[in-house]
């Protein structure tokens, strides 16, 4: 297993670039995601990572060496496809044991590490079966098998649970990580799933247009999300935000929205005047009658032990997310309290979080990380 | 509406079923009763398959098959009777006509010249258009488009619009009348066909089957052996019959580029009638022959054929 070191990585195919100036580093040992929409450019950084597209500048380090220009082959990584590339001609045992082949290892030691590997994933029942015949979680598993059998430098999965039926991929997302902590490989693994990504990631990458929008854990990029792309793709209803304008002062702790005062995060930098947002987690939106800041009711999902309220406000429909219990009909008048600790600042116009009181834990961090 | 008479929109009435089922009929048959007229008649003695009105029942003889594989000279009846007794079938059916057998006819070598070149262009065909059609449909090539289309426009013209300039360029090559000149002609034509339609068949297959492979820590070729291969038979079968027909029926070319050693089938047949009369049976018998080895292959591969012709009009 070996450390993923990814430096100034960027890819273009004509005038389109898709990948610019990537930076991050996978530990030894971890599991990586990179989130993003389609298009975002997580699976031509896999692919660059992988050799399956030779990347236009910067450079990719496996365990120290440059493998750059290296060949797929020459790389010893494993990659799971989505659509599993299970080879539909062979059966199980034949497509686990295929990279082997290639090895040019002998036969016996072979059919004993296809067992192994089989056994390690519960599927040594069906290693003589033909792959067309098995189950989206069955071939999986198979996919997983060929790319652990080789015990290779890391693991590159490029939304390998994406084809799956929502049961399975639940299943699936809890064996990966088990999987995961069973064997510590280094994990590349590319979704455009949050929740995927939040319930297996060590450390995520938020891709969008090409760029690495935040990287960090799950718990920090919801929590502190560093632009207004990550606090709208992460979160089911993702952040709302709030205009309001005017500048922002070092060390000032409220804010008005739309005549309502706010307490917010203490602001740790000056803000020259500029169109501003107030970003707010529907967790943290709680109903009070005595709040200023007000709004309708605008219709309500009802999802058991909570239910999403959408509230029309002066600056248009924010969601939040409340007790189930609470009774409430469209059109009621309701007033809203926001938990001020957890809330974030936007500039509008980059996007970019304002620093304020809930990054300086990340901040000391990022300091040590170097 | 009951569940019982549940009916999709999209689904064929009974109605047109019938008509379609009928038109099919018909049209099968108008197709068969050639062939089975020419099969008839490859068992009818000459006198039979001259006869007025045509003879629906006969007497089945393998006169036509004894006269198709031997020649025979016209001898007079003292000679025959001095003659010991016929030693098979033939011998005895060619006396009764007054003639002896000669020696054996070209038939045979003529239809293993057809299996030779038809065979042998279709390999080269199916085997460069393999490869180019990868190429295709995997690389970025230059002028990708471009190329397809001239390879595609080869087979725009009749391919006896350049019949001329290829004769005389195959008498100055010296490919004239040789099995090595028919093979790179029939190849040259069919490659094209080949080109695209295998490039059909490999766009189908993901690419991810090979970069798997190469990941793997196997070359591209072999990830192409390997795995492409393997998936791209269906599609390759299916060329292969279309390019087979082709040279194993190709009259025109043949009949200008081959009359001796190299000479194939169909322009030997036809010269069977002339051969001492108009002998039907001998050239009916030769048809059926020369129709066997196609009809196995095809119906050998029909699946594949069925998918090579409906191939691209049902997506996956």
């Amino acid at each position: 297993m070996a450390e993923i070191r990814v430096q100034h990585l960027r890819k273009a195919f004509g005038d389109f670039v898709a990948v610019q100036d990537s930076n991050f580093v996978v530990e030894d040992g971890e599991f990586f995601v990179m989130l993003g929409p389609s298009g975002c450019g997580k699976t031509t950084t896999l692919r660059m990572i992988a050799g399956l597209e030779l990347p236009t500048g910067g450079q990719i380090l496996l365990g120290g060496d440059d493998v750059t220009m290296l060949r797929a082959r020459e790389r010893d990584i494993a990659f799971v496809f989505q659509l599993f590339a299970l080879y539909p001609h062979m059966n199980v045992r034949k497509n686990i044991g295929f990279p082997l082949l290639a090895q040019g290892m002998p036969s016996a030691e072979i059919r004993q590490r296809v067992e192994e590997t089989a056994k390690l994933l519960r599927i040594d029942h069906l290693l003589n079966k033909s792959v067309s015949g098995l189950a989206g979680g069955d071939r999986q598993r198979v996919a997983l098998g060929r790319a652990i059998v080789r015990r290779p430098k890391c693991f590159l999965m490029d939304e390998p649970l994406g084809t799956l039926d929502t049961e399975f991929r639940d299943l699936m997302v809890h064996e990966l990580r088990e999987l995961h902590n069973r064997i510590h490989a280094t994990t590349v693994y590319v979704t455009h799933d949050q929740m995927e990504a939040m319930s297996m990631a060590d450390k995520i990458a938020v891709m969008n247009h090409g760029v690495i929008e935040q990287f960090g854990t799950p718990r920090e990029i919801y929590d502190r999300p560093a632009t207004m792309f990550v606090a709208d793709f992460i979160g089911s209803p993702p952040m709302n935000f709030l205009g309001f304008g005017g500048g922002l002062a070092k060390g000032a702790k409220e804010i008005t929205v739309q005549g309502a005062k706010v307490a917010v995060p203490e602001v740790r930098d000056d803000i020259a005047p500029a169109d501003m947002a107030l970003g707010i987690r529907p967790e943290h939106i709680r109903f009070d009658d005595n709040s200023k800041l007000r709004g309708a009711i605008y219709g309500t999902e009802y999802l058991g032990t909570t239910q999403i309220v959408a509230v029309e406000t002066a600056d248009g429909i924010i969601k939040a997310r409340v007790p189930a219990e609470i009774r409430l009909s469209t059109g009621d008048q309701v007033g809203l309290t926001l938990s001020s600790a957890r809330l974030s600042l936007f500039e509008k116009g980059s996007g970019r979080a304002v620093r304020t009181a809930i990054h300086d834990a990340a901040s000391e961090r990022r300091a040590q990380h170097g | 509406m009951s569940l019982t008479t549940a009916h999709s929109v999209v689904a064929p009435s009974a109605n047109s079923k019938r008509i379609a089922g009928a038109i099919i009929i018909a049209y099968a048959l108008i197709s068969i009763v050639p062939l089975l007229w020419i099969f008839a008649t490859s068992f009818k003695t000459p006198p039979d398959s001259i006869a007025y009105p045509p003879k629906l029942l006969f007497q089945p003889s393998l006169e036509g098959y004894c006269n198709l594989f031997t020649t025979r000279t016209r001898q007079t009846p003292e000679y025959i009777n001095s003659l010991g007794p016929a030693t098979d079938f033939c011998d005895e059916t060619t006396r009764k006509r007054n003639m002896v057998i000669a020696g054996p006819s070209n038939f045979l070598p003529r239809f293993v010249n057809s299996l030779i070149i038809a065979f042998g262009s279709t390999f080269c065909a199916v085997f460069l258009g393999t490869l180019s059609a990868y190429g295709f449909s995997r690389f970025k090539v230059p002028l990708a488009d471009d190329l397809l289309f001239f390879i595609l426009s080869t087979r725009m013209m009749p391919p006896i619009a350049v019949a001329i300039p290829i004769y005389l360029m195959y008498r100055e090559l010296g490919l004239s009348d040789t099995a090595l000149g028919m093979i790179l002609l029939y190849t040259a034509v069919n490659v094209s066909l080949a080109v695209w339609l295998l490039k059909g068949f490999i766009d189908e297959i993901p690419r991810e089957y090979e970069e798997a492979a190469m990941i793997d820590g196997y070359t591209r070729l072999q990830a192409f052996w390997r795995t492409v291969l393997p998936q791209a038979t269906t599609g390759i079968a299916a060329t292969a019959i279309f390019c087979l027909i082709f040279a194993w029926n190709e009259y025109a070319f043949a009949a200008l580029l081959t009359s001796g050693t190299a000479q194939t089938a169909p322009p030997f047949i036809p010269t069977i009638i002339g051969e001492g009369g108009q002998d039907w049976p001998a050239v009916a018998a030769g048809t059926t022959i020369f129709l066997v080895p196609i009809l196995v292959f095809t119906i050998l591969l029909r699946k594949q054929l069925l998918r090579g012709i409906t191939f691209g009009a049902v997506r996956k």
